[in-house]
């Protein structure tokens, strides 16, 4: 009994000591996934995500074939080598779900994402809020006299720049789309 | 031609299409048109359990000792919520399980409606798959593929919620051939190149070792024989998960025993010191592994397996083999016998000798007493009059108990041991015996318990007696938590925070409540005479065994520790084994 030398009134001791065996270091990938569009089916891959606790960095879903009746998932996760290999098979073992594609791995592809800034405020920075604008082809989709809505496209990188320089112009509120990617070159 | 119906006769044509003859259930107002059916017909035989979750583990219990789907009919809310706990066992332990709920009408879904609950919502992450059918034309179509995806591929439970409009409108009936079964179509046939790299890997590993697991027997009884006689054609040892056990029997010449926490000294030394690990259908269990960065350090692994999820979860492999354990050792063999059979004999032979030293620590000796009854020595007794029973299924509860069965009761066909392993749910043991009793109304169905566990599903007593089905409960009661207060003695000083059964009834008395037969049993030497006047009473008896109060369950690798670092009890000869284990660490 006493072989597992542990003192009486010790406190910190249970059966899971389990240090795993797997590389460590965390990667970003951008996922494909084509599912049935019924009801319910986000819910079964958000619930996976959060249930089985992996990172959704970014999340978009839209139908892409109405007749069909299929959506397009665009899921950007980080994890290891393995929780990424895990969550394709864990994503692919859902009875709707009818494929899953690694952008990230599958060679290469195209994200893009569109953002909504709100900038309020006069003088130079107003000025100087559009001249940025200007730079980054963002368009002005309103403006008042005391601001401007800005619409943006491009890549997450690219807007997350804009907000940074649109930080100290006045920037009031920011509405990203999340991710949607697709695989260069002909094929699917 | 279609033919039209309602939604309720639906429910009982297409469960009749799918083969469907026994159905677990409880009534209430959501499912009352199905149970109007249901009284209505003869094909389908409907048992009343006493709880929901009693009818999810009788269905259990059913499927695992039939290979059939289990089936479960409760009713909205409440109903469904009870079942919660069933259908996550049966999805940890891969047990196809088809559950139908009712469900309020559809025009009051979302309205905090009487007896409604989100039943799909809450389900979602303990089923397989599950459906909300709002449509009546669909239903029939939708109850065939949840069969589908339950028995394909890994198995495991779905569920159908069915809101009571539907059931009592009328639709066009599809039978199975018709019913669009979805894209699910795992794959079942393994990639022919990993089979041949595993066959080069067995024809010169010195060390090698079958690690089996529930796959084997979720494959169906020709996996097993195929397993059979792979290891008996290449000699190499086998060793088997909790719920894996029976696949290879117990009398073979290379069993090694179960492995794990509470595993056979011989077979986790033989993992820990192996040089080819072949993972046959199981999933590297965290019981299993011990500590994953001290995990068999020296082998290559080999892993066979339906779903792409278990592989390189928890233990990075060397050859996965996705497929079903069937097709893929009979490739397997196919192609190791076409390559002439090859094995390292030299190596085998040495391999062996060191097992034999394993196996001389005898792990599981103890010494019977003549004042108290060890549970050991219960469970050998139990074994020695009823292992040549030509029809012998055993269940069990969770704790101690369900671990000193699966040391000491042995198995020699796959189907005939039930237990929850993954979820370790106390309280299955005696609804799961009441399903496999169903299932097979001859045989002897033995629920091996724990007095705490048992009293969890008590109430299917009434169930017991009402079908005089003749399960025998045989309680292990140590008036304790046992598996609890052994962690409290072993990892937490001693303290035994609420690990006692306090109140406990008299199981004679109430056995004798519910028309059924009670036998205290308290003195070893009464043993046999009890165990036999059990085994000769034709009907359900409680079978209440005072045991030793403050026995361990040994082997048992404790915190975080690597196979070879297990705990034997003190009857357990370890002076040989030191020397051996150095020598296979290396
Ligand atoms: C108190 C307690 C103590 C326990 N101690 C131990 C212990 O000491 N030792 C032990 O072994 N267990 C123990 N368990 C059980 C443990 O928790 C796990 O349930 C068990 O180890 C898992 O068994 P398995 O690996 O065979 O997997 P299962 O849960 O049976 O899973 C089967 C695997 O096979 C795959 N599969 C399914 N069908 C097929 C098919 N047709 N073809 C190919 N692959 C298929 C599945 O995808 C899955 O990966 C204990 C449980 C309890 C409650
Ligand atoms: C539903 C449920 N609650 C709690 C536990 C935790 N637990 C595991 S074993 C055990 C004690 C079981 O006692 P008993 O049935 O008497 O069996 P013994 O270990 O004494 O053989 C407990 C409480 C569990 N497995 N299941």
């Amino acid at each position: 009994m006493n072989a597992l030398k542990i003192k009486k009134g010790a406190t910190s001791h249970s059966a899971y000591n389990l240090r795993s065996n797997f590389s460590d270091t965390q990667e970003q990938h951008t996922l494909a996934v084509v599912v049935d569009n019924e009801a319910g089916v986000l819910a079964r891959v958000i619930g996976l995500f959060s249930g089985r606790g992996y990172n959704i960095e970014s999340l978009t879903v839209a139908e892409i074939d109405h007749e069909g009746k299929r959506s397009r998932i665009t899921v950007v996760t980080t994890g290891t080598p393995q929780i990424i290999e895990q969550i394709k098979s864990q994503l692919d073992r859902i009875v709707p779900v009818h494929e899953v594609h690694d952008l990230t791995v599958e060679g290469p592809s195209v994200e893009r994402e569109l953002a909504l800034f709100k900038v309020a405020g006069a003088g130079e920075k107003r000025v100087e809020a559009l001249r940025i604008a200007e730079i980054f082809r963002a368009s002005v989709v309103d403006s008042t006299l005391e601001s401007f809505v800005f619409e943006l496209t491009g890549t997450p990188e690219k807007i997350d720049a804009f907000a940074d320089l649109m930080r100290p112009l006045g920037l009031v509120e920011v509405a990203r789309t999340g991710v949607a990617a697709l695989s260069r070159g002909a094929g699917a | 031609m279609t033919r039209q119906m309602t939604g309720a006769q639906m429910v009982v044509q297409a469960l009749k299409d799918q083969g469907v003859d026994t159905v677990f259930g409880y009534p209430g107002g959501a499912v009352l048109p199905i149970y109007d059916e249901i009284f209505q017909q003869n094909d389908i035989r409907h048992f009343l359990v006493r709880h929901e979750q009693g009818a999810v583990h009788a269905a259990e219990g059913y499927a695992r000792s039939t290979g059939k789907p289990g089936v479960v009919l409760v009713t909205s809310g409440p109903g469904a919520t009870n079942a919660v706990t069933g259908i996550t066992d049966a999805l940890m332990d891969s047990i196809p399980l088809v559950v139908l709920t009712g469900q309020v009408p559809t025009f009051m879904i979302g309205n905090d409606a009487f007896q409604e609950a989100d039943t799909v919502g809450i389900t979602r992450p303990c089923t397989k798959h599950n459906w909300l059918v709002k449509e009546t034309d669909r239903l029939s179509g939708v109850i065939h593929e949840a069969f589908h995806v339950a028995t394909s591929g890994r198995p495991g439970p779905v569920l159908i919620d069915i809101p009571k409009d539907v059931q009592f409108a009328s639709g066009a009936y599809t039978p199975p051939a018709k019913a669009d079964l979805g894209h699910y179509q795992p794959r079942v046939k393994g990639d022919q190149a990993a089979i041949e790299a595993l066959v080069a890997l067995m024809e010169t590993a010195k060390r090698p070792i079958f690690y089996t697991g529930g796959g084997v027997i979720n494959s169906g009884p020709s996996a097993s024989q195929l397993l059979r006689e792979l290891v008996d054609a290449t000699n190499f040892p086998v060793t088997s998960t909790l719920m894996g056990l029976g696949a290879y029997p117990a009398s073979g010449k290379r069993w090694l025993g179960m492995l794990g926490m509470h595993g056979l000294y011989e077979a986790n030394m033989a993992m820990h010191g192996c040089d080819l690990m072949i993972n046959v259908g199981a999933r590297f269990d965290d019981r299993i592994t011990g500590r994953v960065d001290a995990f068999s350090p020296g082998s290559q692994k080999a892993h066979i397996d339906i779903d792409p999820s278990s592989i390189n979860k928890v233990i990075h492999v060397d050859i996965p083999i996705i497929g079903d354990v069937g097709h893929v050792l009979e490739d397997l063999l196919r192609i190791w016998k076409a390559r002439g059979r090859k094995t390292h004999k030299e190596g085998l032979k040495q391999w062996w000798a060191d097992i034999d030293d394993w196996r001389r620590i005898r792990c599981l000796d103890f010494t019977p007493s003549k004042k108290t009854i060890k549970p050991q020595d219960a469970l050998v007794r139990l074994e020695a009059l009823t292992k040549d029973h030509p029809n012998r299924f055993i269940t069990t509860e969770v704790g101690q108990h369900q671990m000193w069965a699966a040391q000491y009761l042995g198995f020699e066909d796959p189907n005939r041991w039930m237990t929850s392993g993954g979820l370790g749910t106390m309280g299955y043991g005696f609804p799961a015996s009441i399903g496999v009793q169903v299932a097979h109304p001859d045989a002897l169905v033995i629920n091996v318990a724990g007095e705490a566990s048992w009293l969890m599903n008590m109430q299917e007593m009434g169930t017991a007696a009402q079908y005089r089905l003749p399960v025998k409960q045989f309680i292990l009661n140590n008036e304790r938590l046992g598996m609890v207060r052994q962690w409290q003695e072993l990892l937490h000083g001693e303290r035994y925070s609420h690990s006692w059964s306090e109140a406990l009834p008299d199981f004679v008395k109430l056995a004798d409540a519910f028309g059924a037969k009670g036998i205290l049993c308290t003195d070893p030497a009464d043993l046999d005479d009890a165990i036999m006047e059990m085994l000769n009473h034709d009907g359900p008896v409680l079978f209440d065994c005072l045991v030793e109060k403050h026995e361990n369950c040994f082997p048992m690798i404790p915190s975080g520790e690597p196979h070879n670092k297990m705990l034997l009890g003190e009857n357990a000869d370890t002076s040989s084994a030191i020397g051996n284990t150095g020598a296979v660490l290396v």
